[in-house]
């Protein structure tokens, strides 16, 4: 992710527009810097340890039970909710809500501002959205809201992400648990 | 202890192998081959699941043999749609389903299925077309000329223009390995000059046909699938057109960006799998250079030949190989030394001129010009080529076309 806030006319930025690619196998993107994975997971923790309201969105990838590994994973998304702190607020279906959602117990990608906004959520984790979607929403809370986004994906990860992790399975969100609790430890918190 | 190795089998008991190993390291045999009988090779080596076909001058062979597959257990399922318009929201549907698809269409077919090209981008589908160009009914004519792929260029579709049947091979098989990223995930079209590349032979390097692609695997698509949990009423979701509120047209914005980015995502793979999304030919030092795609850069690569040995002017070729996304840096940086550009091209309104302009503007000074152009049918000889450059630089034009 090159820079905050809306791009010329559009409210959507696009990051690779500003010629920020996803980042390379073994690899992390901090905003638009190319990292090793380790470094992006300590500031990846560190912001949802200090910034206000931190909260996990679990995709349907990790909310229903695919396979095996989406079993798995749930359990550790947990464990990362409970080691930073954070509140889970399920991203559950992707079908646009109307009249309105409940931004207290849901987000969805097509309006994901409104859960932020009304939660005054100042740093969150995208984790188990289909990429298509995560990235929709990305775009969309990047323009929309002072958040600060970070994307655990199983795929290629997710340039309009503050944070983006990619190749994210099990051994790699245990991985993230420890630099976690870690960091922690370094905040005296 | 002794090393296991897993073999992994396709449905047509095709062994299993990497994309690059099937692109760049599997032994090749050479054959003398159609564009279409290509086309054929490729499927066959590419573990596709659907193909939907029609028929549709020059494309109709191609869809043909691959029936023929089919029958030979290499494709999952074939049939014929009852309209350029059907075969391409078939073909969506078998996408949508989780299968590796491909299609052919040529010229007004192409136009009368267009509303579904943007509907497969937008809805994330990898489905490879195959286009073999011919122009459209302007009037009616099914000679070679590819006026349709300026309709394509902004559906939210990859496009790639092969210049030889040997590439045409490799693209396809390419094609399905890069549209099928989880970051790109967006169609693909492999165009090919009607005519010039369908129905004539040339000699193509194939691998074995033991050989193939790993199948597609629906589960890392960027959206779900459908299967027994999530059914096409699920997946289909609300049109955001049925809602006329601010949050539908923010959705709606972000969504079109996300399809646009997903090309922009597959350049490092194409450049990858097609070793660089340009190709240069000819005298590196060249002041004189085509910039081309297809079958007219082959032709310019002959008229640059010409124009070196036989009449002592430097000159070289910049081809195109993606048209979407364009590789504007890497002609930015190719023609930094150009004195004059020449765009050949086989279509009437000039659609390359046109996006080389656009990305050289304000980028580098160099003058363009969009010559010699054909269209209808018309060949477009290298002394013609070669013509048109000497007239421009004021040269005395020894060769008579």
């Amino acid at each position: 992710m090159a820079e905050l806030g809306p791009s010329g006319y559009s409210p959507y930025p696009v990051a690779m527009y500003e010629g920020v690619l996803t980042p390379p196998p073994g690899k992390a993107l901090m905003f638009n810097e190319i990292v090793d994975e380790e470094i992006a997971m300590r500031e990846a923790a560190k912001a949802m340890l200090t910034r206000d309201n931190p909260t996990i969105f679990p995709g349907p990838q990790v909310l229903y039970a695919w396979n095996e590994e989406a079993k798995e994973k749930a359990k550790l998304v947990r464990k990362i909710a409970e080691t930073l702190g954070a509140k889970i607020i399920p991203m559950y279906d992707y079908r646009p809500k109307y009249p309105k959602i409940d931004p207290e117990k849901e987000i969805n990608p097509n309006h994901p501002n409104l859960t932020i906004w009304h939660n005054n959520i100042k740093a969150c984790i995208f984790v188990g959205v289909h990429c298509h979607y995560a990235n929709v929403a990305l775009k969309i809370i990047r323009a929309e809201t002072d958040c600060f986004t970070i994307a655990l994906c199983g795929n290629s990860g997710h340039e309009d992400a503050m944070i983006t992790l990619r190749d994210q399975h099990l051994e790699e969100l245990e991985k993230f648990i420890k630099v976690a609790e870690q960091v922690k430890k370094e905040l005296g918190k | 202890m002794q090393k296991t190795e897993q073999v992994q089998y396709n449905r047509a008991g095709q062994r299993v192998v990497s994309p690059d190993y099937l692109l760049f390291e599997a032994p090749r045999e050479k054959q003398f081959m159609t564009g279409s009988e290509v086309v054929k090779e490729a499927v066959k080596r590419a573990s596709v699941d659907a193909s939907v076909s029609y028929p549709i001058t020059p494309q109709s062979e191609a869809a043909h043999l691959i029936g023929e597959l089919w029958v030979e257990g290499y494709v999952g399922v074939y049939f014929r749609g009852e309209s350029e318009f059907g075969v391409m929201s078939e073909i969506a549907g078998c996408a949508m389903a989780g299968a590796r698809t491909i299609t052919t269409t040529s010229g007004p077919g192409t136009l009368r299925a267009m509303e579904n090209f943007p509907m497969w981008a937008g809805s994330r589908l990898p489905i490879q077309l195959v286009l073999m160009a011919r122009g459209v009914n302007s009037p009616l004519s099914i000679q070679p000329d590819n006026l349709e792929v300026s309709f394509l260029l902004d559906t939210g579709c990859m496009i790639w223009h092969a210049e030889t049947a040997q590439e045409l091979f490799d693209m396809i098989l390419a094609g399905f390995v890069v549209a099928e990223q989880p970051d790109v995930h967006v169609p693909i079209i492999t165009v090919v000059d009607g005519f010039f590349i369908s129905h004539t032979r040339e000699a193509v390097m194939l691998p074995p046909d033991d050989i193939a692609l790993p199948p597609y695997n629906p589960y890392k698509a960027p959206m779900p699938p459908i299967d027994m949990e999530m059914s096409p009423g699920r997946f289909l979701r609300d049109p955001y057109v049925m809602k006329s509120n601010y949050i539908s047209y923010a959705t709606h914005a972000s969504w079109q960006f996300e399809v646009r980015a997903a090309i922009e995502r597959s350049r490092p793979y194409a450049k990858h799998y097609l070793r660089g999304l340009i190709e240069e030919f000819g005298d590196p030092e060249g002041e004189i250079v085509f910039v081309a795609s297809g079958t007219a850069a082959a032709q310019a690569k002959e008229a640059t030949q010409i124009l070196i040995h036989e009449e002592g002017v430097k000159a070289r070729v910049v081809r195109i190989k993606t048209i979407r996304p364009f590789p504007a840096q890497e002609v930015i940086e190719a023609l930094r030394g150009a004195k004059y550009v020449f765009v050949p091209e086989f279509n009437v309104i000039g659609w390359l001129e046109r996006e080389l302009r656009r990305v050289l503007y304000g980028n580098l000074d160099v003058p363009v010009i969009g010559s010699p152009r054909v269209a209808g049918g018309m060949t477009m000889p290298p002394e013609f080529i070669v013509k048109e450059v000497l007239q421009f630089l004021g040269k005395e034009v020894k060769h008579v076309v």
